[in-house]
């Protein structure tokens, strides 16, 4: 008993800001638990596993033969990829001139596209570093996945911009170095160049969390690996680990620098993709409200789009006791949350166009939801508003099926968001005589649908060679729920 | 007798070139067991060489009496050299290599600049950080992995003890192990490499 007891003290002691007990969530999960329960405390992980079993599980699905639906899924997200190839493939050889641009509208759906991915890495990110600093540790079941999500999504976003020049061949000339031009520099006081640091800041960052995060992973990989040249490349990329604890320490201690940083550095962002537009004159951009409303609206889809993977992941790898129910109502809270916190930015801007006694900036909201682009408008309300209502109740966020479509809507409504945002405003700006309509050409929703091809191609084949789930993190919250710890490693 | 985080990074790299070092691994099954053993151990002044653990054991540096990390300092000088280096950039091209007119606002406009030295900052901490974790716990691609036990990245927590003076008793720590209820104690020499 005095051993219990000092592991409650170590528990709360790790805890620094999180709750380590949770009264009120009741004793329901006594089954299968045997006489070790501590009677406040749901499990994070469902079926009161052993270490090696959760090794197994979690590498299985990287040493079985990939099933057919896989292959299917596989398949279909190629195609869509090759269809983006040969996309881009043409513009760049004939020009941007085969978008629906005019003078006008001079960004749609490149912008579009991007803002829309860079806001879904950012979920990726919030669970990694900001749900570890709040010690949130259900996070450890859905970070890996959603990290990885994030850095994917950060290449499709950086491939827009980048093609949008038109000659993605100069992309270098974004960089300040000393060249044959003068030296000639780069535009320091520009948002456009803010973007480049921010972008490329946040894809290193990221890879390289999540790379660290891996390692100790790669070596369990490693360590059970049966064929000679999979237990070769998991050697190198496990470099030489071997659990020791002088090692864990310092890693833990590079982990939670790299989560502080990863958390100012994911805000900075979204709040520089903003500036690209609050920083501008075109009625409905010029506006304080940009950042903190880019910010909540890229962690909402992002989200959305978190739990739009995990529920294909948990069903399809066989992941339900890991990724639980409850890690899905979990990020159903989070999105109410944020999804409030768009809603309110939205009623926000109408309150300050109509506030500000400005006709420009009156008419341009009432423009957005009543003008040409009105369906586009609604379909946003609809989709980032009043959809997440939905989820205040426990029955709609616990039906998982029903779930996976409501993300689905969300990452619709938010993709609608910046096309909203980007395409009213330039299409009427403030001289009559400029105004100009916008529709896409087959080549641009090429271009979107290859990157959702390119992002799910990359996503699959992560499924299939890294293991999907943190096996070191998951391993380290397995006695949560036990009144001693013991459990965990019989 | 215990050495503290100085060296032995791993199995290998602590004795001196052409000595032997004798051995005591125990493998144990769960957190609480190693544990507790580390601190007996310690208690009793045997020299720790490490101990090796499939995920992170919270307490255990305690346990071991390793001094916390300096790589947040490394961490702070790569950040500030990020800051400063982003600043003298951004200073040094728009106001003194080419000062170009943007919108009417002085060569030095600062305010401007933060952003991109915000993000230097961040880039050059995070960067650097994990190159000295590299750097120090001597992590590189392809580094042969000296394993303790072969379970110890699946199931197996292993603690590993020198043998470091003529009045080791393997039999005393064996018996010191016992409570704790091991899966494995077994002896075993290193070679110098």
């Amino acid at each position: 008993m005095a051993d219990r007891t000092e592991l409650y003290d170590r528990d709360e002691s790790f805890a620094v800001n999180g709750r380590p007990d949770r009264p009120g969530r009741g004793a329901h999960h006594g089954s299968g638990h045997g006489s070790h329960l501590a009677p406040f405390r749901v499990p994070f992980i469902d079926g009161d596993k052993t270490l090696a079993q959760v090794t197994d599980e979690v590498c299985a699905p990287l040493e079985r033969k990939s099933t057919l639906a896989w292959k299917a899924t596989f398949a279909v997200a190629f195609t869509a990829m090759a269809i983006g190839v040969a996309c881009v493939a043409y513009q760049i050889a004939t020009g941007i001139g085969t978008w629906g641009l005019n003078r006008t509208v001079g960004w749609a759906f490149d912008i579009t596209n991007f803002v829309f991915w860079i806001g879904i890495g950012h979920a990726g990110t919030l669970i990694s570093a900001i749900l570890f600093l709040f010690r949130q540790r259900w996070r450890t079941s859905i970070n890996r996945a959603a990290e990885a999500m994030t850095i994917f999504a950060v290449i499709c976003a950086g491939l827009f911009p980048i093609i949008h020049m038109g000659r993605p061949w100069l992309a270098y000339w974004m960089l300040p170095y000393p060249n044959s031009r003068g030296s000639l520099w780069v535009n320091f006081r520009s948002p456009l160049l803010w973007d480049v640091f921010a972008i490329s800041t946040y894809f290193l960052i990221s890879l390289v969390f999540w790379y660290l995060g891996l390692v100790p992973d790669l070596a369990t990989a490693r360590d059970r690996a049966k064929s000679p040249l999979r237990r070769r490349l998991y050697a190198i990329f496990s470099l030489g680990w071997n659990g020791s604890t002088r090692t864990w320490t310092r890693y833990e201690t590079v982990y939670l620098l790299l989560a502080g940083l990863a958390t100012p550095l994911v805000l900075s962002v979204h709040t520089i993709v903003s500036f690209d537009f609050a920083t501008s004159v075109i009625p409905g951009w010029h506006t304080t409200i940009f950042p903190p409303y880019f910010v909540a609206g890229a962690v909402f889809s992002g989200f959305a789009m978190v739990l739009t993977l995990m529920i294909i992941a948990r069903k399809t790898l066989r992941f339900e006791e890991y990724i639980t129910v409850r890690h899905i109502e979990a990020m159903c809270k989070i999105i109410i949350v944020t999804g409030g916190c768009v809603a309110l930015a939205y009623g926000t801007e109408f309150f300050t166009a109509w506030y500000s006694a400005n006709g420009y900036e009156r008419f341009v909201f009432l423009n957005r939801a009543m003008g040409p682009f009105k369906w586009a408008y609604w379909t946003m309300v609809g989709c980032n508003v009043l959809v997440p209502q939905l989820l205040w109740s426990k029955k709609v966020r616990t039906n998982v099926a029903l779930v996976f479509v409501l993300s689905l809507l969300i990452n619709v409504g938010m993709w609608f968001e910046r096309f909203v945002i980007i395409v009213t405003s330039l299409s009427r700006d403030y001289l009559p005589s400029s105004w100009s309509g916008y529709s896409p050409t087959l080549i641009e929703i090429g271009t979107l649908l290859g990157s959702f091809g390119l992002f799910f191609t990359l996503f699959l084949l992560f499924c299939r060679a890294l293991p999907v789930i943190a096996i070191g993190e998951v391993k380290g919250v397995l006695g949560y729920a036990r009144g001693a710890r013991k459990g965990a490693g019989q | 007798m215990r050495r503290d985080s100085h060296g032995v990074p791993g199995l290998r790299g602590s004795p001196r070139r052409g000595e032997q070092r004798r051995l005591m691994v125990a493998a144990f099954r769960s957190e609480d067991d190693v544990l507790a053993a580390t601190r007996e151990a310690r208690e009793k002044g045997y020299e720790i060489v490490d101990v090796f653990t499939p995920y992170a054991v919270h307490g255990l540096d305690r346990a071991m009496g390793l001094r916390p990390s300096r790589l947040t300092f490394a961490c702070f000088f790569f950040g500030l050299f990020g800051l400063v280096g982003a600043l003298a950039l951004q200073f040094w091209s728009s106001a003194v290599s080419w000062p170009i007119n943007v919108g009417g606002k002085p060569w030095n406009s600062w305010p401007a600049f933060v952003p991109v030295a915000f993000e230097l900052t961040v880039l050059c901490a995070g960067l650097g950080s994990v190159a000295a974790l590299f750097w120090r716990a001597r992590m590189f691609p392809g580094r042969a992995p000296c394993l303790s036990d072969p379970r110890v990245t699946n199931d197996h927590f292993v603690l590993v003890l020198a043998q470091s003076s003529a009045a080791f008793d393997a039999d005393e720590v064996r018996r010191m192990l016992a409570p704790h209820d091991p899966a494995l104690v077994h002896e075993r020499v290193e070679d110098a490499p």
